[in-house]
């Protein structure tokens, strides 16, 4: 199925740099699981105790005051956030949580390279915008609860079907999202390119391909 | 054409170019560890794949390993039954797939950007990836070294390849030599805080001037470890005579296949005149110990600085600097200097090497640890670190001032094993973060350098190391 549209409830985190640390912490990456993450998602900020993997949130102290456990947002699809957003850690569970818990798109003004690349993988797609057009997205969030639009085709971003700005992602990218395509089935189609690259190597670069033992 | 070193590992590597930029690039070392694998080994699993090529791979427990383990330790002695379940199941994986691994029962495993380089699985103009953002440390033996999520982990397995977009070039220059007492952890720290988390974003850092040249590739290794902590993903330093002479004795290969080698290792340095998108200089002489106040790596000071006031700060900044005062427990105070400690950690891929261990421990030599102090721990970054810290007596030392001598893993870096902090204890760490929660749910991180975290355990609070 092809997906072109996002649309639906925007949560605000107004903070700079969140790591992955804070959208999963380490705890629950003791999980050989590729799902099952959504409860964890800002753990550290949506509890007011300490959980351990395999607790579900009906079994935590929750914090009233984080947005996530808050009406509307507790079902949001979109969150907003500002600069550097997913530093850190590499770890895919942070982009797992968030695909868990029903996010589908995430808009900053920057991003962390290794997050923003996993991002692609699981179909979450993170909006690069500019600080002012983030800036003006808080400013209207304040007054009621805001609902945005994303047309993946167009690289769009709308508010009441009026367009707040457009963004830039690379297309390769997109269409890994928009036609849920794997990556590897993708390269695997230039097998006879790898392996003719890795046999040139095996002569001008001996040394990479030692057998260790 | 002028390329930088980052350019030449690059092409060196290309295997295609695709139309919108994102390219397919050969990965000739693949390390794997507990936690970034086992869905990656799934992955493969569900598609009837094998990896492309059994001896890229290397794979050691390391993240959620206990510590105190003593020689005859077996995986179902740890007590945590699910990071035993998580070590187990790479066990059966590098069984079951053919993958070469330094298991918990090793005397060679440990973290694996320490062990890596020192078995001599890292080569210069090697790329290396891991499914661990600290992977850059590599990059220290003029590597293309960066970490990797765990799709691309499965990616490599499956195809030897990566996809991804070229990064713009980045040059830090660190000119003179520091002060004694002054070290490649307080350099990096240093630069972060100038730069900021997201000041090397999108780009490969590429590290040198004549302190680097000066440095040994432990420092260097520091460095590029950190490297991620600045926002980039990789950073590089050329290959030089050092870089040499660290290979002779830590790799394996033959007389003749380093002679062959060397005329191409030499070649692993930026040209003149090449292009970078972004450099700085920094003045080495005038660093002095750095240590964080806050919850992100930038929020650092010098070690008897002033706490910024949030009123230092552009309108959009104030927030993000209150938040992280009132997490680190810093209302009230001006300087780090009066602040308790409970905990002190030696250890992690950034500081966890012998170097690292023989600073500290001519810091504590015939000293005590401070009666404030709950717990000191000292954790060699693998276990030939830790064998030959006992040769020198390094043991020895630690343990009469009342360390605690553990055994390789990544230990108190992370909150994943049982070392960790209980909420609102406060620790001198030799770690990469300081994130809310790293160390365990509500601990307060400082980040310092070997020599100022061993000064910390034993006056119990940060002094002057002069």
């Amino acid at each position: 199925m092809k997906i072109d549209r996002i649309k639906g409830i925007v949560a605000t985190l107004d903070r700079d740099n969140i790591d992955t640390d804070q959208i999963i912490p380490t705890e629950y990456l003791k999980s050989i699981k590729k799902s099952g993450f959504g409860d964890y998602l800002f753990d550290g900020w949506r509890y007011l105790d300490s959980g351990r993997l395999g607790m579900t949130s009906s079994q935590r102290k929750i914090n009233p005051e984080f947005i996530l456990n808050q009406k509307p947002y507790s079902t949001a699809d979109i969150l907003l956030t500002r600069d550097n957003f997913g530093c850190g850690s590499s770890r895919e569970h942070a982009v797992w949580a968030m695909r868990d818990f029903g996010l589908k798109a995430v808009i900053a003004s920057s991003f962390g390279d290794i997050f923003y690349n996993n991002c692609f993988k699981n179909s979450v797609l993170p909006i690069q915008i500019s600080k002012q057009a983030i800036d003006s997205l808080f400013a209207a969030s304040l007054d009621a609860p805001l609902t945005l639009e994303v047309d993946l085709i167009k690289k769009e971003l709308m508010m009441n079907a009026e367009l707040i700005t457009l963004f830039d992602v690379d297309d390769m990218l997109l269409d890994r999202i928009i036609h849920n395509l794997d990556d590897i089935d993708i390269t695997l189609k230039d097998k006879n390119l790898i392996e003719s690259f890795e046999n040139e190597k095996k002569t001008s670069r001996p040394w990479i391909f030692l057998n260790h033992d | 054409m002028h390329q930088t070193l980052y350019d030449k590992l690059w092409d060196e590597h290309l295997v295609e170019t695709a139309a919108s930029g994102e390219s397919l690039i050969y990965i000739d070392r693949h390390y794997l560890h507990e936690v970034t694998s086992p869905q990656a080994f799934e992955g493969l699993r569900d598609k009837h794949l094998s990896p492309w090529r059994l001896s890229a791979n290397v794979a050691t427990p390391d993240h959620n390993v206990p510590t105190q383990r003593g020689s005859a330790f077996q995986v179902e002695a740890i007590q945590d039954e699910i990071a035993k379940i998580q070590v187990l199941e790479l066990d059966k994986n590098c069984v079951q797939f053919g993958i070469h691994q330094f298991d918990i029962t090793t005397k060679e495993q440990g973290i694996v950007h320490v062990m890596g380089p020192e078995l001599g699985f890292t080569l210069p103009g090697m790329t290396i990836v891991c499914g661990d953002s600290h992977t850059s440390t590599h990059g220290a033996f003029g590597c293309l070294a960066m970490g990797i999520g765990t799709s691309e982990v499965e990616h490599v397995l499956a195809t030897q390849c990566l996809k991804i977009s070229k990064q713009k070039n980045m040059l830090v220059r660190f000119d003179g030599q520091p002060q004694p007492g002054v070290t490649s952890k307080d350099v990096v720290l240093h630069l972060i805080k100038i730069i900021g988390t997201a000041g090397g974003t999108g780009h490969a850092i590429e590290f040198s001037g004549s302190y680097i040249s000066a440095a040994s590739m432990e420092a260097r290794m520091t460095i590029c470890n950190m490297a991620i902590e600045a926002g980039a993903k990789v950073g590089l330093i050329a290959v030089d005579n050092q870089t040499l002479d660290y290979i002779k004795i830590h790799s394996q290969l033959s007389e003749t296949m380093l002679e062959e080698a060397e005329i191409f290792w030499g070649s692993l340095h930026t040209d003149q005149d090449a292009h970078f998108n972004k450099s700085i200089t920094i003045d080495v002489t005038k660093i002095k110990p750095q240590v964080t106040w806050g919850t992100s790596p930038e929020m650092t000071i010098d070690f008897d600085g002033a706490i910024p006031n949030s009123e230092d700060f552009e309108i959009d900044q104030r927030s993000n600097v209150e938040l992280a005062k009132k997490y680190m427990g810093l209302e009230g105070e001006i300087n780090l200097l009066k602040l308790k400690f409970d905990k002190v950690f030696i250890g992690s891929c950034t500081n966890s090497r012998i170097e690292d261990l023989r600073a500290a421990a001519e810091v504590v030599e015939g000293k005590q640890v401070a009666q404030s102090i709950i717990e000191a721990i000292v954790v060699p970054g693998s276990g030939h670190v830790k064998a030959q810290a006992e040769e020198e007596g390094l043991d020895r030392i630690f343990i009469e001032a009342g360390f605690s001598w553990r055994d390789p893993g990544c230990s108190m870096c992370l909150g994943m094993n049982p070392d960790q902090l209980s909420p609102y204890e406060r620790c001198a760490s030799t770690s990469n973060r300081n994130f809310e929660g790293r160390q365990g749910n509500l601990g307060r991180t400082h980040l310092m350098s070997p020599i100022m975290a061993a000064l910390t355990a034993i006056t119990g609070n940060i002094s002057n190391p002069s």
